[in-house]
C-alpha cells in the first residue's frame, strides 16, 4: 500500500466535511475520487497533502505515519499535487518554474545555463521539446498542466494528485494528458484522479472512491461496475428504491409564457428548446459539470447567448445581461450563495432591497421606512430569523442567508424565478421550508426553474424534469415518468446508447 | 524574439533615438564631459530606482524613499556638524537605519497584510518628519573627508569625468543586475509579482522576501541620500521631495510592468538616463522651461503604460 488514509475525520464549525473516510492508494495505480460538490473529495485531498489538518485518523506513506503540516512538508514527503488553476508563475520561464527554489548555482549565482538543459532534460521526459527558456504564460494550458505535473512528480516521486486536470483542457490535449498519466502510472507512481468527467474516469483509472456527504460510499474497480452503477452510488440512490409523486401534480395547462428557441451558446452550452408554462415548475438534473449552472446564467443573460432567441407570450425578448432579464421580469438565486448571491457586509434590508432598487433606477430612491416595511414583510412571510433587518446578512446561517435572496427577488415580483440548488447547504428545517415555499409560488402562477441534485426533492415537486449530460439537454421526463431511476438512467446513459436508440 | 524583451527594446530604441536627435542639434551632446555628467547628475534617482525596481517587479510600491533621502542627508549633516565621527561610521549608520527602516515596513506589509501603498505613504510622512525633527535648517556638510571623496574621479579621454557618485551608481546597477537574475532571491522577486498563491504553493519564503525587498529599497534610498549629500554637500529636510515619483516614473519608462512580474533592471537605468537627457537638452537649448521635462516624461509614462497594455493584450492572444 503506498497511501493509506484511516478514517480521516474532519470537520468545519457546523458541518462533518469527512466522516470517517478511509482511503487507499496502491502503487501503479490511478485512483479516481468521485462525489458530487460538497461530497469531501477536496477536503480530503487538502487532508491528505496538510493544507488542513485532520481532526482524527492516520494518514500512512509507504506504512510509515506521516503528519504533514504543509503542502511544502507533504511534498518533500512525497505527495504532489496539481491544482486545476492557480499552479506556477505565468511570468517565470518554463526552467524557472520547474526550478525556482532549487536552481543550480555556480558561485552562488543561478547557472541559467545548466538550469535550461535540466529542464530540457525533465520535459523530454514528457514528450516535449519546447523553448524552456521562454515565459509559461507563452504556451497553451495544456502545455502549462504537463509542465505543473512535471514539477510535481520532480519534487515528490511517489504520489501525485491530479485535482480536475482536464477541466480546461480540448479532446487532443486530454489523450496527451492521459498517455502522459499513463507513463507515470507505468514507473510507479500512485495516482489520485479527481474529475467529474466519467467518460474518463473509465478510460484512465484502475480504481475508484466514491465520496457523498463527507462519508465514503464505496470503493470498485471500472471493469466491475457502470455508470449507472457509479451514479447512483454518487447521488445516493438505489435502484431498488423507486421514489413517485407524492402529491398529484398534473402537468399545467397554463399558457406558455416564456419559449426559448434553439437557444444556447457554443462551448458553453448546446441549444435547446425550452417552453416554460405559467404556474409551471421545471426541475433540472445532472451531475456536476454537465451544464447546469451554465443553462440558468444563459437564460439569465449573465452569459450572452449566441444562438437562438427568446419568446414572452410570442414576443421576442431581449436578455443580453441580468439588468435586460430583471426588467422582463426574471429573477435568479444562484449556486454559490456567499460568492454570487449575498452582500455579506450589508444588512438583511439592505441585500432585500438591492433588486427592487437596481430595477427602479437610483433616481426613485426607496425611502428607509418603505424599505424597512418591505424587508420586515419578508422577514415575517419567510420566516427568516434574525433579531432585526439591520444584521449583516453574513452571520445569519445558510438556511437564512438562502431565504434573504429569496426574498430579494420576491420584492421584484418576478413572473420567472430561476433557483440554482436553492437547498444546498442549508440544514432540514429550512430546507422543508424552502421546497413549501417553492410550491407556494407555483400555485400563486410564478414560473419556476430549480436545478437541484437532490433528486427527490426534483421529483417531488418538479412537473417537468430535464436532464442535461455533458452540457447538453438528453432527456426531458414528465408526468408519471418523473422518477428518481429514470433520471439517473438518463444521466448514466452515454453518448453511443443513444445513438443507437436513435438510429 | 521572446516578447519579454519587447519594452526593454522599446527603451532602448527611445534612449538612442533622443540621443541621436539631441546629437543632430547639439553635437556636443556626445562628448564624454556630458555623459560623464549625465552619470554624476542623475546618480542618486538611479539608486533609488533600481531600489525601487525590486520593489515594484513584487508588485508593491515604495513612496518612502525621497523622504528616507532627506532624512539621510539630514542625519549624516548634523551627525558630522555636531560629533566628531569619522564619514564612513555616519555612512554605515545611516545605511542601517535606512535598510531597518525599510524591513520595517515589509514586515508589516506582510504581516498585516497592508496595502504597500499605505504602510510606505506612513513611511513617507514619517521619514520626512524625522528629518524635520533633526533640523529644519539647509545644513552645510564641510569636513576633509567629503572633499577627498569629490576629487575621486577617473578622466576619460574628451575630458570627460567618471565621478565617485557615477562609479557608486553604475556598480550599484550591477549588483542590482545580478541580484535579480542570477540569484535565487531575484527569482522569488519575480515569483512574487506573477501571483501571491501560486508563489506560496511553489514554497517560495514570501515573509521573508517582501521585508528583505523593502529593506533593499531602504538600504539604496539611505545609499542615495549618501550620494545626494556628496553632490549637494549639505542636509536639508525639503530636500529630494517627489524623488519617488521620478523613480516609479524611471522604473516604468525602463519596461518594467507596475503591476510587477516583469521588467529589467538594466531598463531601469536607461529610463533614468532618458530623463536625465531631457533635462540635458533643456539645460543646453536655454530658452525652454524646465518643466518640459515633467511635461515629456508625462507624456513618455502614457507611452510606455499603453505599450504595456498592449503587449499583455498580445501575448495573451499569441500562445503556442
Amino acid at each position: 500500500m503506498l497511501l493509506q488514509g484511516k478514517s480521516i475525520t474532519k470537520s468545519f464549525p457546523g458541518a462533518l466535511a469527512l466522516d470517517a473516510v478511509d482511503f487507499n492508494l496502491l502503487p501503479g495505480e490511478v485512483h479516481a475520487l468521485l462525489g458530487e460538490n460538497g461530497a469531501g473529495k477536496s477536503t480530503l485531498v487538502k487532508c491528505l497533502t496538510g493544507a488542513y489538518r485532520r481532526d482524527a485518523g492516520a494518514i500512512l506513506l509507504d506504512n510509515q505515519p506521516i503528519n504533514p503540516r504543509s503542502t511544502l512538508e507533504a511534498q518533500d514527503l512525497g505527495i504532489g499535487t496539481v491544482y486545476q488553476e492557480v499552479n506556477l508563475l505565468p511570468n517565470l520561464t518554463v526552467a524557472e518554474n520547474l526550478y525556482l527554489g532549487r536552481q543550480p548555482r555556480r558561485l552562488g549565482l543561478v547557472s541559467t545555463r545548466r538550469m535550461n538543459a535540466g529542464a530540457r532534460e525533465i520535459l523530454s521526459g514528457y514528450g516535449l521539446q519546447i523553448d524552456v527558456s521562454r515565459e509559461l504564460s507563452s504556451y497553451s494550458i495544456a502545455i502549462q498542466q504537463i509542465i505543473a505535473i512535471a514539477r510535481a512528480v520532480d519534487l515528490s516521486g511517489k504520489v501525485l494528485i491530479l485535482d480536475e486536470p482536464t477541466a480546461s483542457l480540448d479532446a487532443t490535449e486530454v489523450q496527451m494528458l492521459f498517455s502522459i498519466i499513463r507513463h507515470l502510472r507505468d514507473d510507479g507512481l500512485g495516482i489520485i484522479f479527481i474529475s467529474h468527467f466519467l467518460d474518463q474516469v473509465f478510460e484512465i483509472c484502475d480504481a475508484l472512491t466514491v465520496l457523498r456527504n463527507g462519508r465514503l460510499v464505496g470503493t470498485a474497480k471500472p471493469a466491475d461496475t457502470s455508470r449507472l452503477k457509479l451514479v447512483n452510488m454518487m447521488l445516493g440512490r438505489s435502484l431498488e428504491e423507486e421514489i413517485h409523486k407524492e402529491k398529484d401534480r398534473t402537468a399545467s395547462v397554463d399558457p406558455v409564457q416564456l419559449q426559448f428557441k434553439n437557444f444556447g451558446r457554443s462551448g458553453h452550452i448546446k441549444a435547446f428548446d425550452l417552453d416554460i408554462r405559467k404556474r409551471e415548475i421545471v426541475g433540472v438534473a445532472g451531475l456536476l459539470g454537465s451544464g447546469r449552472t451554465e443553462m440558468a446564467e444563459l437564460l439569465f443573460g449573465a452569459v450572452g447567448h449566441d444562438s437562438g432567441e427568446a419568446l414572452a407570450e410570442g414576443k421576442p425578448l431581449r436578455l443580453t445581461s441580468p439588468r435586460a432579464a430583471v426588467a422582463q421580469g426574471f429573477a435568479f438565486c444562484p449556486e454559490d450563495r456567499k460568492r454570487d448571491g449575498i452582500v455579506a457586509d450589508l444588512s438583511v434590508r439592505e441585500n432585500i432591497i438591492l433588486a427592487l432598487q437596481g430595477q427602479r433606477g437610483w433616481l426613485r430612491a426607496l425611502s428607509k421606512s418603505e424599505q424597512t416595511a418591505i424587508a420586515d414583510g419578508y422577514i415575517a412571510r419567510l420566516d427568516i430569523r434574525t433579531p432585526d433587518c439591520e444584521k449583516p446578512v453574513g452571520q445569519l446561517s445558510g438556511g437564512n442567508q438562502q431565504k434573504v435572496i429569496l426574498a430579494r427577488w420576491l420584492a421584484t415580483n418576478p413572473r420567472f424565478l430561476i433557483l440554482d440548488e436553492p437547498t444546498r447547504g442549508i440544514d432540514v428545517g429550512a430546507h422543508a421550508e424552502i421546497i413549501r415555499f417553492i410550491e407556494a409560488l407555483c400555485d400563486e402562477g410564478m414560473s419556476l426553474l430549480v436545478i437541484s441534485s437532490e433528486l427527490e426533492e426534483l421529483v417531488d415537486y418538479s412537473q417537468r424534469v430535464i436532464v442535461l449530460r455533458d452540457r447538453a439537454h438528453v432527456a426531458e421526463l414528465t408526468g408519471d415518468a418523473i422518477t428518481t431511476s429514470n433520471i439517473i438512467r438518463a444521466i448514466a446513459s452515454d453518448g453511443h446508447e443513444d445513438k443507437v436508440l436513435a438510429s | 524574439m521572446n516578447p519579454r524583451y519587447l519594452p526593454l527594446l522599446a527603451t532602448i530604441a527611445i534612449f538612442i533615438l533622443a540621443y541621436a536627435l539631441c546629437y543632430s542639434q547639439y553635437p556636443n551632446m556626445l562628448s564624454t564631459r556630458v555623459v560623464g555628467n549625465l552619470l554624476t547628475d542623475n546618480a542618486y534617482l538611479g539608486i533609488a530606482a533600481i531600489g525601487m525596481t525590486f520593489v515594484i517587479l513584487t508588485g508593491g510600491i515604495d513612496l518612502s524613499i525621497g523622504s528616507v533621502i532627506a532624512f539621510t542627508g539630514v542625519f549624516i549633516a548634523v551627525l558630522l556638524a555636531n560629533t566628531s565621527m569619522h564619514p564612513l561610521s555616519v555612512f554605515a549608520l545611516a545605511l542601517l537605519i535606512a535598510t531597518c527602516f525599510g524591513g520595517l515596513m515589509g514586515g508589516i506589509i506582510h504581516t498585516l497584510e497592508m496595502p504597500p501603498f499605505i504602510v510606505t505613504l506612513a513611511g513617507m510622512f514619517l521619514a520626512r518628519g524625522m528629518a524635520f525633527v533633526l533640523s529644519t535648517e539647509s545644513i552645510p556638510i564641510t569636513h576633509d573627508f567629503y572633499d577627498t571623496l569629490q576629487d575621486v574621479f577617473f578622466r576619460v579621454p574628451g575630458k570627460g569625468r567618471l565621478t565617485l557618485v557615477g562609479i557608486i551608481m553604475i556598480v550599484t546597477v550591477i549588483v542590482g543586475v545580478v541580484l535579480a537574475h542570477r540569484t535565487r532571491f531575484g527569482s522569488y522577486v519575480y515569483a512574487l509579482g506573477g501571483g501571491l498563491p501560486a508563489a506560496k504553493l511553489m514554497g517560495v519564503p514570501v515573509a521573508r522576501t517582501t521585508v528583505c525587498v523593502y529593506a533593499l529599497s531602504g538600504f539604496m534610498a539611505g545609499l542615495s541620500g549618501i550620494v545626494f549629500s556628496m553632490y549637494t554637500s549639505a542636509g536639508y529636510s525639503l530636500a529630494a521631495v517627489g524623488v519617488e515619483l521620478d523613480a516609479i516614473a524611471a522604473v516604468v519608462i525602463g519596461g518594467t510592468l507596475l503591476t510587477g512580474g516583469s521588467g529589467f533592471m538594466i531598463g531601469t537605468l536607461i529610463g533614468v538616463l532618458i530623463m536625465g537627457l531631457i533635462q540635458t537638452y533643456i539645460i543646453f537649448d536655454g530658452t525652454l522651461s524646465s518643466w518640459w521635462t515633467k511635461i515629456v516624461i508625462g507624456g513618455l509614462l502614457f507611452t510606455f503604460i499603453l505599450l504595456q497594455r498592449g503587449l499583455v493584450w498580445v501575448t495573451s492572444r499569441a500562445r503556442i
